[in-house]
């Protein structure tokens, strides 16, 4: 027992010395004074000390192989056969699924104009997370410039609007074509790389993608970005904004639905397999006979088809765009949504989404913190719990015919 | 991200240049590029030697060196207002970002990749990214997201003046400074025990185990020196610059990963190679095609080099193995 505790000492005394010039010094350059805030420092002496018991517990429970929260154990069945209840067979999964469409479909027609806007939003990142899944969680390849693909979706549906002035839903599938092109477009040259190569390379890309629409005023606007970007038309007319924001809620409701059923289905098919196996390992993949460039270019587009759509609907939903929606800081945070929720796994990737969008819209306490505590969360995650909330299942074949030869 | 990270030419003689393409004007773009490339080699360093031992991606490395910047800065500051010299105020502030530079480094080794030795390649690399966001919100919060002023504190250097077109005193420090740190550096790789010792690291880890190296220490050690090193570039800059940023750690970082895969990453004289060659190259593209497309520059390099040439100009060439 002593040993944790003067290990958690000293961590509390090392941690105070660390932090003590960022956190303890605030200059004043006009007055020419200086602040020390030393309560501060206490406060977050105090706060690893607690935090290095923990991590030192988590550890010992890591290193012996147990779970990190151990309920009591009538509890823990209990708990689970709860959660299992609603999708142990397709009829109670029928039903829970039919009452949480429900509960979807009313909440617009219930709830505020501005939480039906946050929704939209939530939604529209559980759209993005889906749609790196299938890069990250299903085939392996780590994206960081997912948000370029994003951005243009948007500036597809903009640049169209203002120039030709077509509408949303001729956008719709234009935006997601070019998201797909330019997926190819990055895909084909990256193919030779993996792991964290490619991951800087995406990244570059997806500065690249946002630079060029900062730097290429004349056509983009720059900074200032592009304005009255229309709704979605309602079988040819334009709705009242209220109005819209529902519509709009509606039509996020049916591509996240969309998204959910396509990708479930990919994740089994000859494709989603291919995908898998890649992610596993990349050489035992292609002595397996599987085309890798085939498959890895499949894994982008198929991923960067999905953050064109999302890009359209934003687009149309925020009626305003400019490059500063599109930061490096939007793909991490949607990379985070899918490490939490699980790589490859959908239900985690769903839940994850909305609590790290729903969270901070709610409780407003914790908005100041929400990229200090994304940043944690792969962290700890990564530390703890690398598979993630819920762990993504494969599809399992049972021989039957061999059971019955033997008996 | 709204940045100014690094002005290709000092202020107050960009005008009058830019409009003849004469000699003076490329010297001068040329040695601008030869600063910004020393400070890039600097970091590169660091990201080189982590790589070479533990082959990771460093993600936070360039928050390492907006944490020197800003302890620097706000030692200067404290200093400032009680009344200390200049220049023993730079030499205190220097110390100080280099010792606590070292420190968060060495906890962030321990923290976020120490746990993860042994896991699949991506885990530690999404731990870095995680790290890297944690430390920009960190000094955001406990800071501010604005840009702070860095005091002037070098003294005017009159030899510099016959040579004044070219250079000015920030400019003639960080050229000596990362020199020096570099050729220090060198030294203790190729001379000290520990140098050795972590030579023997890169080479093979399991290897060196074998033999009695501590490598969870070395692997520490690496971290400090990369750490200490970009320190003394992010004071440098500020100096030079002027003003410091939680966010400028990011794109600084950036570019100084694709000087180190440029240079070949895992080789301390490519790290060199490849952040001089990154910055000359920046410098001639800002001053005479246009600054807009600096960042897509260094960008648009590291794709072509990583497709390409991924093992740099002077990396070697590796089998990959199941």
């Amino acid at each position: 027992m002593m040993r944790p505790v003067s290990k958690a000492i000293l961590a509390s005394i090392w941690f105070m010395i660390l932090t003590f010039p960022v956190m303890g010094i605030k200059l004043n350059t006009v007055e020419q004074t200086v602040e020390w805030q030393f309560d501060r420092i206490i406060l977050l002496g105090v706060a690893i000390f607690f935090l290095s018991l923990l991590w030192n517990w988590c550890f010992s429970r890591k290193g012996r192989g147990l779970p990190l929260i151990a309920l009591p154990s009538g509890m823990g069945a209990t708990l689970g056969r709860l959660c299992s209840l609603p999708l142990r067979d397709s009829r109670s999964r029928a039903v829970s699924l039919t009452v949480l469409l429900l509960v979807m479909l009313v909440m617009p027609l219930v709830s505020s104009f501005y939480q039906t806007n946050i929704m939209i939003l939530a939604l529209l990142y559980v759209m993005l997370a889906l749609g790196l899944n299938i890069a990250v969680g299903i085939a392996g390849q780590l994206v960081l410039g997912y948000v370029a693909f994003y951005a243009v979706g948007a500036y597809a549906y903009a640049l169209l609007n203002q120039f030709f002035g077509l509408g949303f839903w001729a956008c719709l599938p234009v935006g997601g074509l070019l998201a797909v092109l330019f997926g190819l477009a990055l895909g084909f040259p990256v193919l030779r790389l993996r792991g964290d190569y490619l991951a800087i390379v995406t990244l570059g890309f997806g500065e690249i993608v946002r630079l060029t629409l900062l730097n290429w005023t004349s056509l983009t606007g720059g900074s200032g970005g592009i304005k009255n970007i229309p709704g979605p038309s309602f079988f040819g007319k334009q709705l009242s904004i209220e109005d819209n924001t529902i519509f709009i809620y509606y039509l996020v409701l049916l591509a996240v639905i969309l998204t959910i059923v396509v990708i479930t289905r990919l994740k089994n098919s000859r494709v989603g397999l291919a995908l898998q196996a890649l992610r596993e390992d990349e050489i035992a993949c292609e002595a397996m006979g599987i085309d890798l460039a085939r498959v890895k270019l499949s894994a982008f587009a198929l991923s960067s088809c999905w953050a064109g759509f999302a890009g359209v609907i934003f687009a149309a939903k925020s009626t305003f765009i400019n490059p500063a929606s599109f930061t490096f800081m939007e793909s991490a945070m949607i990379l985070s949504m899918v490490v939490l929720g699980g790589m490859g796994s959908i239900v985690g990737v769903v839940i994850a989404a909305l609590i790290l969008i729903l969270a901070p819209e709610y409780l407003r306490a914790f908005s100041d913190y929400r990229m200090l505590i994304f940043g944690a969360i792969m962290v700890i995650m990564m530390i703890f719990r690398p598979q993630g909330l819920v762990t993504g299942e494969r599809r399992k074949y049972r021989i039957n015919a061999l059971k019955g030869e033997q008996a | 991200m709204a940045s100014a990270p690094f002005c290709p030419l000092r202020p107050g003689r960009t005008a009058a240049h830019k409009n003849g393409m004469d000699v003076q004007y490329f010297i001068e773009l040329f040695f601008s590029g030869l600063t910004r490339g020393s400070i890039y080699a600097l970091i590169a360093l660091g990201y080189t030697l982590v790589y070479g031992i533990i082959e990771l991606i460093n993600f936070a490395h360039g928050e390492i060196y907006m944490l020197g910047a800003f302890t620097a800065l706000l030692v200067a500051g404290v200093l400032g207002i009680m009344g200390f010299p200049a220049g023993g105020i730079l030499v205190v502030a220097a110390l100080a970002a280099i010792i606590w530079s070292a420190a968060y480094g060495f906890t962030l080794e321990k923290v976020a990749y120490k746990p993860l030795r042994g896991a699949p390649r991506l885990s530690p690399l999404i731990s870095a990214i995680g790290m890297s966001i944690f430390l920009q919100n960190y000094v955001l919060l406990a800071q501010t997201s604005e840009y702070l002023p860095f005091p002037r504190l070098l003294p005017d250097m009159e030899f510099l003046d016959y040579i004044d077109n070219i250079m000015g005193p920030s400019d003639f420090l960080i050229l000596v400074c990362s020199m020096l740190a570099m050729v220090a550096l060198t030294l203790f790789i190729r001379y000290t025990k520990m140098g050795k010792a972590m030579r023997a690291t890169a080479q093979n880890r399991k290897m060196a185990l074998l033999l009695g190296i501590n490598a969870d220490r070395i692997i520490s050690l690496t971290f400090i020196v990369g750490s200490a090193l970009a320190a003394l570039g992010g004071v440098l800059i500020a100096s030079h610059m002027g003003q410091v940023n939680f966010s400028i750690g990011f794109l600084a970082g950036l570019k100084a990963f694709t000087a180190a895969v440029l240079g070949g990453i895992g080789s301390i004289p490519g790290a060199v190679v490849g952040g001089l060659v990154l910055g000359i190259a920046e410098s001639f593209t800002t001053g005479y095609i246009s600054g807009n497309y600096e960042d897509a520059l260094a960008f648009a390099l590291l794709i072509f080099i990583l497709i390409f040439r991924p093992d740099g100009i002077l990396g070697k060439a590796k089998v990959q193995k199941v």
